[in-house]
């Protein structure tokens, strides 16, 4: 890089634009590519965009650290979006209501089994103590497994990796698995989806079918405080 | 739109302000988002501005992930090394947790009522 790229580049750096603008552009980028697949799930616009920013970060020698603190502002919104989930949940009211047992009881059965099987598969194949407690709280909303990742002893930033992941695999696979079984329930098959694949599952259930989205939405945030509550208590028991 | 946002800022920090003074294991976007139910309950729903505040929060859900996804160039090392156990573990559990949830509910919702609009038209793109 001759002089004045470099002072262009220190400055860029050292400001959050840069980062901004490239989350936007990538999942942008990404987004465009989902839509001339037809929506087809696996071609995830989040997926995409991680990849290309993670590709540019490693080719340009850039550090997350640097990223991070423009990208930050982007991040920051899933707290008020979290909140906003309020809205498609008031919608659905009294769906909810007439669903309260049920809720209660899956979201239990769900919540257990999203933790145990995933630790005890990794387990089962040899994962390390980290990555063990890093995996568990894989199906909760992203701020909130990396909380109960670093209480457990994980890798917080290794969480949220996993967390991202399974969202996308519960986004473009729960549908499958749900008419292999069929459920066609838009509560059942909503609410498995944001128990198992929090937001980014959310997200398209939202797209689908809005009481599907309000059991997702609903079921995300149940689960993560269902998740908070009990797998500490459920993991001093194993290790 | 300020209003809007105003409203769901105050209802998060009410949220995280009580989580760190009482030590509840609750994140504070979740009580948060408790607080905002609450007060659409009481007031009979959301004002057109909240709901398309909040709508179009929603709408882009899925973008705000990338900056933490992003976070996998700190983990390549790892991931090669149990990239396998991590996969596995990753797809069993994602898929079996969608199963049981979705087996129990329908078992708990059985004959509880009929719901107009619990069938789906296509089952191939359900959520």
């Amino acid at each position: 890089m001759n002089a004045p790229l470099t002072e262009v580049w220190v400055y860029l750096s050292a400001s959050p634009l840069a980062a901004l603008t490239l989350t936007l552009v990538a999942y942008q980028a990404g987004f465009w590519l989902y839509r001339k697949a037809g929506f087809h799930p696996l071609v995830n616009p989040v997926l995409i965009a991680v990849a290309l920013i993670a590709g540019l970060l490693l080719v340009s020698g850039t550090s997350y650290r640097t990223y991070f603190d423009g990208a930050q502002f982007v991040h920051f919104l899933l707290g008020p979006a979290t909140v906003a989930l309020a809205l498609p949940l008031y919608r659905q009211l009294e769906k909810v209501r007439r669903s309260a047992l049920a809720i209660l009881a899956s979201l239990l059965a769900g919540s257990l089994t999203a933790a145990v099987s995933a630790v005890g598969v990794a387990m089962a194949l040899d994962a390390s103590r980290e990555t063990l407690a890093s995996l568990a709280p894989k199906s909760v909303t992203a701020p909130v497994a990396m909380g109960i990742s670093e209480a457990l002893g994980g890798l917080p930033s290794l969480t949220a990796v996993l967390v991202i992941l399974t969202g996308i695999l519960g986004a473009a696979f729960g549908p499958l698995v749900l008419d292999l079984m069929r459920i066609r329930d838009w509560r059942a098959r909503g609410f498995a989806i944001g128990v198992a694949s929090h937001g980014i599952g959310t997200s398209r259930a939202l797209q689908v079918n809005e009481t599907a989205g309000a059991f997702s939405g609903l079921a995300m945030g149940l689960n993560a405080v269902a998740t908070a509550v009990l797998l500490p208590l459920v993991w001093k028991l194993f290790f | 739109m300020l209003g809007a946002l105003t409203i769901i800022l105050c209802c998060q920090l009410a949220g995280e302000a009580i989580v760190v003074a009482t030590g509840l294991p609750v994140p504070g976007p979740v009580l948060g988002m408790v607080f905002l139910f609450t007060g659409l309950v009481v007031r009979g729903g959301p004002s057109v501005e909240l709901s398309q505040t909040g709508d179009a929060l929603l709408r882009n859900l899925a973008l705000l992930f990338v900056p933490a996804g992003v976070g996998v160039v700190l983990h390549l090392g790892l991931l090669g090394r149990e990239g396998v156990a991590i996969s596995v573990s990753l797809v069993v559990s994602t898929l079996l947790t969608i199963a049981v949830t979705a087996l129990v509910m329908r078992w708990t919702l059985k004959g509880r009522d009929g719901d107009a609009d619990a069938t789906p038209g296509r089952g191939g793109d359900g959520a």
